[in-house]
């Protein structure tokens, strides 16, 4: 299963990919991940492979070939269409993170265009607000855990549980309360 | 039972079961984490660790333990080659007696460089062995070989990493780490002092150590080839697993040899495969290390075999690879027609750009305001460096005119000012850029009586490539705090003056005194990384008081600060460092009490 994680750095996704990809190896799984680490991850566009239980592959989903688009922001969710397979998946959370450049009024950013077009364009396209349910979560930045949450309803090759306790070990215990009514909010948004 | 590594922690775990005993590094995306690694393992296993001032001084580290027949590695990004460089190129000569491995971090991409620079193509130069791993659970292979093949040439060996490796996570089955073996203890010795009659003996002796290295590696098992007919892909490093996949994808079988050591090309493999063969394309990303290799060994061993690769144009030097485009170098290659992999979706619409920028609350965003502010109105070229502050190019701020590397911004100011007498001259530079590269520059500048501001950016961090310790903290244990201010004191420095950038006030007073100094003055900006401190208290905008002008934006372009519905508004994303509100016409920005 291939997984394209896409956000704004500061959203905590390279903890994500490392959950999934830690809850693979302890499931006894293959995995390749490949990461945004550096100059882009302040506040720039990142993207996090994450390839379960492939070998014999190198760490980059091709394009088309991703079953699961995961997009912490709307944006960035278009910004990475290319790489969902037809017939894949997509979990956005419609909060945007607005760029310092649209604030300047240099680059449009037309929120309401964008997530029409996801919605028009993407059947398997699942949209929620993962921004509020992190709030009342406890911490907006708990939007990654939420929308790992949302995530562990399709068919992950590991359980539930698994994924949480493996995010979980990669967060400071002050903050595991809140991360785990994140992770459950998001569980029971998507549930169908 | 195997465990999760990142490659750059596959090449730690690699080389603290291979027995180093000392290890050391200045931090460089993509390469940062193999010493954070390290310094977390350890010293539980015996392991001196440090980030050392450069990558000069760290390989040189490494090198005296290695001159104690000790195990040693240095670790760096492919540009902190540039700078170790001068180092390199004579231990080559010099050789080692413990196991010496390099580890060099290239960036094909760039993702976090300045440059695409091939370090395969550097250690041909310097005529060292370099291997290449195409994923980490072989950086971890390698890094252990590396230690073996170092003492049995007595060469240092580097391995030759890339983003996509040091930046990918693998499952890794893992060794126990050994306890340490015992350093055998320095020689003295006329062979460890380089003279240029010893140069000329060694320059021989390093020649005939390529071909024993080109027998050493052909032996190793980093090279393989499975044969399906006389169509082959030569493929080297990361590429290795895209051809695999793109030949997957169109549905092909043809001949593989993969290339772990690309220099010296070990010619046995090379040649048996070559000679099985009719058309071969190599793939490797960056510059044609191991086509220009097979292309010779095929020349001088009159084979008969067409090679394509880079010089005809089927793949570039380019750029980061991935399964996509060496698909379509494939096709190209075996004249198919290539599916369109891609599902078509109408145009999107306009999407916004993303470029990054300075956190909410960095304290360099106070320094480049403070300065713009005080230069106003005279002729000022801000010369710039390596680092975070590096975004201080980035609009609105503007406040970068020219970065080119490590320490540069000093002495470019100075040949600026030598052709610009009216322009004033300021350099920004980063705390640990300062220690690492900006002391030889403000020392010719002191001699040299340039009238340069140097404006030193100290967030008591080395924050970029992840938070790492320079020699202005005392990180751990008995380290000494090298005051930056003593440093230019004692570098002959006159005006020296200290204040918050965030402290806007008294941080634009000291921008104009250090302008109004004749001499060159250093300027130092100091206030923790945001990063590192999480701050108490934030700011919000009073909405009876907000007029919407939005100089708070256009002015300081926080990410903290959005405008919406006629006003701004001030998100979670806020540390509080105030800028917003000492600028706000309408003083309509207030601190969350």
């Amino acid at each position: 299963m291939d997984i394209l994680i896409a956000g704004v750095g500061g959203q905590g996704i390279i903890l994500a990919s490392r959950a999934l990809a830690s809850a693979a190896v302890t499931a006894g799984l293959t995995v390749r991940t490949a990461e945004t680490i550096g100059m882009a991850q302040r506040e720039g566009s990142v993207v996090s492979h994450v390839r379960l239980g492939v070998s014999e592959a190198g760490p980059l989903i091709p394009c088309g070939a991703a079953d699961v688009l995961l997009a912490l922001e709307p944006a960035e969710a278009c910004r990475n269409l290319k790489y969902l397979r037809p017939g894949g998946r997509a979990l956005v959370s419609t909060a945007p993170v607005i760029p310092v450049l649209s604030s300047l009024g240099r680059s449009p950013y037309p929120v309401t265009d964008i997530l029409t077009y996801l919605r028009n364009n993407l059947p398997g396209c699942r949209c929620l607000d993962a921004l509020a349910l992190a709030r009342e979560a406890g911490s907006p930045r708990t939007l990654n855990l939420v929308m790992l949450g949302c995530l562990a309803n399709f068919d992950l090759p590991f359980p539930a549980d698994l994924l949480l306790a493996e995010a979980l070990t990669l967060l400071p215990a002050g903050v595991h309360d809140m991360n785990r009514r994140a992770f459950e909010l998001g569980r029971r948004a998507l549930e169908v | 039972m195997p465990v999760l590594l990142m490659g750059n922690e596959a090449i730690a775990r690699g080389a603290l079961e291979a027995g180093i005993r000392v290890a050391a590094s200045y931090p460089g995306t993509p390469a940062s984490e193999i010493m954070t690694t390290l310094m977390h393992f350890g010293p539980e296993a015996g392991v001196y660790t440090e980030w050392s001032v450069n990558e000069k001084v760290a390989v040189e580290i490494a090198a005296g333990a290695a001159y104690a027949g000790a195990r040693a590695l240095a670790s760096m990004k492919q540009m902190g080659l540039n700078v170790a460089a001068d180092a390199v190129m004579s231990l080559a000569y010099i050789g080692v007696k413990g196991g010496l491995v390099l580890v060099v971090a290239d960036d094909p991409g760039p993702h976090s460089s300045q440059t695409e620079q091939d370090t395969r193509l550097f250690a041909r130069f310097a005529k060292l062995p370099v291997l290449d791993p195409s994923c980490p659970r072989e950086a971890y292979e390698m890094t252990k070989y590396a230690f073996t093949l170092s003492e049995t040439l007595q060469l240092p060996v580097i391995v030759r990493t890339t983003t996509r490796v040091s930046h990918a996570c693998q499952e890794v089955e893992v060794s126990a780490v050994p306890p340490r073996p015992p350093v055998p203890g320095f020689v003295k010795d006329p062979r460890w002092v380089i003279m240029p009659s010893l140069a000329a003996r060694q320059h021989v002796w390093l020649n005939k150590q390529q071909e024993r290295a080109r027998t050493e590696l052909a032996a190793s098992p980093f090279n393989a080839a499975q044969l399906e007919g006389p169509v082959g892909v030569i493929a080297g490093g990361p590429s290795f697993f895209y051809v695999t996949e793109a030949l997957k994808r169109l549905g092909l079988k043809l001949s593989l040899l993969k290339i772990g050591t690309p220099y010296p090309l070990p010619e046995e493999p090379v040649k048996s495969f070559l000679n099985q063969m009719e058309r071969v394309l190599i793939v490797e990303e960056q510059e044609p290390v191991i086509e220009d290799q097979v292309i010779s060994l095929a020349w001088r061993q009159r084979l008969a075999v067409e090679i394509s690769g880079k010089h005809d144009g089927y793949l570039p030097r380019e750029g980061e690879f991935n399964v996509d485009r060496v698909a379509a170098a494939l096709a190209r290659f075996l004249k198919l027609e290539q599916e369109e992999a891609i599902p078509a979706y109408p145009p999107p619409p306009p999407l916004p750009a993303r470029p990054p920028l300075f956190c909410a609350g960095c304290p360099h965003r106070g320094a480049f305001y403070a300065l713009k502010q005080a230069a106003r109105g005279q002729e000022v070229i801000f010369t710039g460096d390596i680092g975070c502050y590096t975004l201080g190019a980035a609009p609105p701020l503007n406040a970068m005119d020219t970065c080119l590397c490590m320490g540069a911004s000093l002495g470019l100011a100075q040949g600026l000012a030598r052709v610009q007498p009216g322009t004033r001259l300021v350099a920004f530079i980063g705390d640990s850029t300062f220690f690492h590269a900006g002391l030889p520059p403000l020392i010719n500048a002191v001699h040299l009586k340039v009238p340069l501001v140097v404006v030193v950016l100290d967030n008591e961090t080395t924050a970029m490539t992840g938070h790492q310790s320079h020699p202005g903290l005392a990180g751990a244990g008995d380290q000494v705090a090298v005051e930056i201010a003593s440093v230019a004191r004692g570098c002959g420095v006159e005006t020296i003056i200290t204040a918050d950038p965030l402290d806007l006030e008294t941080a634009m007073a000291a921008a104009r005194q250090a302008l109004a100094a004749r001499g060159p003055a250093v300027l130092i900006f100091r206030h923790p990384c945001p990063q590192v401190t999480r701050a108490a208290t934030r700011y919000r905008v009073n909405e009876e008081a907000c007029t919407c002008c939005q100089t708070c934006i256009n002015e300081l372009g926080c990410p903290a600060l959005v405008p919406a519905d006629g006003l701004v508004t001030i998100n979670t994303t806020c540390t509080g460092c105030s800028l917003c509100a000492s600028i706000c016409p309408a003083a309509a920005i207030e601190e969350v009490v």
